[in-house]
């Protein structure tokens, strides 16, 4: 049948098939857990499971004919059938098969032990494929849209996905990779602490620096944030990768356990025994005392624990954490007092010892209304309606890193700082170096130091067609952009031809954050080697230029030199090219002037020749080529 | 001067509901106007909006007291439509049956010619 029609005002008519605004989903697509949330006019709400379940175990099940389960009913197939589950993939997104080997023994399933492919992913070995990590995630992602779909009962393609702050460029791209594979449209990659903040909203605050405190199932994070015109930066992070509320049952279990003699028990014992500890654990963050039945071997054991002893059983990891946290406050430049507030985010900040120990540190109470397993899965839900729909404050991110080009001499010069907000486009005009030059190539690279050799090489692409002119006549456009969610796009153009090369890079993957670091550490500890590196390369540069102009020259117009003077000047020529050889940028700029000094005579005579041939009646065009050669 | 067929037709029900509902707008209005957008997963759709003004190039039907403007890009596709106005159980609104339409997308609300 017809569908029925209305008579709409002019411009309003809707289009078919649209059933009201489509929301754009939150994704937290967590190491151990994922939660998935959306908002509508600015009500953020979690999209739970029949049993009123908001986590999603990020773990994944293959079978043989590639289908796979995600969630609970994966993590229940590990004992069983460890071959054809993946647990914790995010710790290899991104990550080169150098990374994933260092994490060897530590990840329950096998690495395909081949070399890198020309992307430098890994393959993981599960159930007889061969996958990658960006695959693994990216059937995670789609099971977590197709829960958003059946609870919002449209089509879901767009969602703004949370990231730890840590995350490099490479892990980043693996990540909106695996949307992209997944049929979602990433509208932005969020920080998770970021998001964390933006769900208490954070952002619409007064400016200041908080912190967020991130104790999850497996690991722990710490950032600090300065929130600044409504721009979040991250101003430093730390962790421990391998400490989380799972610790805490371990050390709860092998207290129950302690006064057992039987000390190999097998894995169904061991995991009812975490169980136990897990529920114990629970239990004392609101109870003070309760008692706890184990059984092994058919005789059931009863353990009384009270919170008291449950403290002090975690005190020693709870201090660990706090430890780190001032070691970032300390990286950061800041006295935890100065820190205006501090966000939980993670299950394992319910237990009130952490929140008590987070309070001392910081001297004030932490925030702690919103579900701290949610936060980040709201924050992101809030930030994909803003992204949308519309909202008053945007969020912003920075650069982490100076995004430059590589210059004559190895040199770089930094084209968008590091620390500036994104999305962001920069344009420098750069030129060509030698007479007739019709390519150049355009190398970005990232990192804070002078000499390109010493910084991350991103993309390096050529651009041809450049009109032979005389050295630095071309007038070449280079544009760097940054999108919001930190790529970057490359482009060159010639301005009097309109030729174009352009290029998105896609960082290689594999650097990971303590190279990161040492790439800033680097940087500032060699400012002054660097200093003195670029200035040599700079008179190098220069006095090259110099050499390729007199060479040409001395070709063109040998005839007005005496043999003397042009034996003179071959000899400082000599000269000048041996000292660029070496490192003494003095004698370099010393010989450089010498050149100058003994070509005077010989550029004014060239002048003159000019002059005399325009007074012969050499037409405008012909003198300027010829001034131009000189 | 032969008449020349009317582009598309109003039936009584269609005329006299287009009447109330331009009645019952607040706003001085010319008539309605007509068009067909390309959205709808089986091609086209047809838009129904009230007029504020004349386009230059629109099609005037004055026909049993109501002015229809049809947008120029539409009437390829609807010469020879009729359009009613059903009223049933559930539901009311207006129907084109159109002869130059080929098929329709399973819920109806795009076609194809």
């Amino acid at each position: 049948m017809a569908t029925l029609l209305q008579i709409h005002e002019p411009g309003e008519t809707p289009t078919p098939h649209s059933g009201g605004p489509r929301l754009a989903i939150g994704i937290d697509l967590g190491t151990t857990n994922s939660v998935v949330a959306v908002s509508d006019k600015n009500n953020p709400e979690i999209l739970r499971d029949e049993d009123g379940r908001a986590l999603v175990p990020s773990t994944i099940a293959y079978a043989p004919d590639g289908s796979f389960i995600v969630g609970g009913l994966a993590n229940d197939l590990l004992i069983e059938r460890p071959e054809c589950v993946v647990t914790s993939v995010k710790r290899l997104m991104g990550r080169g098969l150098k990374d994933v080997k260092s994490l060897a023994g530590v990840l329950p399933f096998d690495v395909e032990p081949q070399t890198e492919d020309e992307s430098g992913m890994v393959r993981l070995k599960v159930a007889g494929h061969k996958l990658t990590p960006v695959k693994i995630s990216a059937d995670i992602l789609s099971a977590l849209k197709a829960r958003a779909e059946e609870h919002l009962g449209h089509v879901v393609d767009q969602a703004v996905i949370t990231v730890p702050a840590y995350f490099d460029d490479g892990a980043r791209t693996a990540t909106k990779d695996a949307a992209k594979l997944a049929g979602i449209e990433v509208l932005r990659l969020v920080n998770e602490p970021t998001a964390a903040a933006l769900a208490y909203g954070l952002d619409k605050g007064t400016e200041g620096t908080y912190a967020v405190y991130d104790l999850g199932g497996g690991t722990f994070d710490v950032s600090i944030l300065r929130m600044e015109k409504g721009v979040f930066q991250v101003l430093a992070t730390g962790g421990d990768a391998a400490l989380g509320g799972d610790d805490f049952d371990h050390v709860i279990a092998e207290h129950f356990l302690k006064d057992k003699v039987k000390d190999k028990l097998n894995t169904s014992e061991v995991k009812m025994t975490l169980m136990t500890a897990r529920r114990a654990k629970e239990c004392l963050s609101t109870e003070n005392r309760d008692e706890w039945s184990i059984e092994i071997d058919g005789n059931t054991s009863y353990h009384k624990l009270d919170r008291a002893t449950f403290e002090g059983l975690i005190s020693p990891l709870v201090e660990h954490t706090i430890d780190i946290c001032k070691t970032v406050s300390e990286d950061a430049s800041l006295l935890p007092e100065e820190i205006k507030g501090v966000v939980l985010v993670g299950g394992s900040t319910r237990i009130p010892l952490v929140r008590q120990k987070v309070a001392e540190l910081f001297g004030k109470d932490p925030l702690s209304d919103i579900n701290p397993d949610e936060v980040v899965a709201v924050g992101a839900a809030l930030q994909a309606e803003a992204l949308t729909v519309g909202s008053e404050t945007l969020l912003l991110d920075v650069t982490p890193l100076s995004l430059g080009i590589e210059t004559m001499g190895g040199m770089v010069e930094k084209i968008i700082p590091r620390n500036t907000t994104i999305p962001v486009a920069k344009a420098q005009e750069f030129t060509t170096y030698i007479d007739g030059q019709t390519a150049m190539t355009v190398h970005a690279t990232q990192g804070e130091r002078e000499m390109v050799e010493d910084n991350r090489s991103l993309a390096r692409f050529e651009l041809h067609g450049i009109p032979p002119m005389t050295a630095g006549a071309a007038r070449i456009r280079v544009t760097f952009a940054v999108d919001a969610d930190g790529l970057l796009t490359v482009s060159a153009m010639e301005d009097t031809t309109g030729v174009e090369a352009e290029v998105a890079v896609k960082p290689s993957y594999g650097i990971n954050e303590e190279e990161m670091a040492e790439m800033l550490y680097d940087s500032m500890k060699y400012a002054k080697d660097d200093m003195e590196e670029r200035l040599l390369a700079e008179s190098r540069v220069e006095a090259g230029r110099n050499l390729n102009a007199v060479s040409a020259a001395l070709s063109k117009d040998k005839h007005l030199l005496s043999s003397t003077q042009f034996a003179e000047i071959q000899a400082v020529i000599c000269q000048l090219e041996d000292v660029v050889k070496g490192t003494d940028r003095d004698a370099i700029t010393e010989a450089a002037e010498q050149l100058e000094k003994a070509t005077k005579d010989f550029a004014e005579k060239r002048m003159d020749q000019g002059i005399r041939m325009a007074l012969r009646g050499v037409d405008v065009d012909t003198l300027d080529e010829q001034a131009s050669k000189g | 001067m032969i008449e020349r067929p009317a582009l598309m037709s109003v039936s009584d029900a269609a005329a006299k509901q287009v009447q109330v509902l331009l009645g019952s707008r607040n706003k001085p209005s010319v008539g309605i106007r007509i068009g067909i957008s390309t959205k709808g997963c089986s091609g086209m759709s047809y838009t129904l909006e009230f007029a504020d003004e004349k386009g230059p190039f629109d099609e005037i039907l004055e026909e049993k007291g109501v002015t229809i403007l049809i947008d120029p890009k539409a009437t390829m596709f609807i010469i020879g439509t009729e359009m009613d106005y059903v009223v049933d159980k559930l539901q009311s609104g207006f129907v084109f049956s159109n002869p130059n339409e080929k098929g329709r997308c399973g819920c109806g609300e795009s076609f194809h010619v």
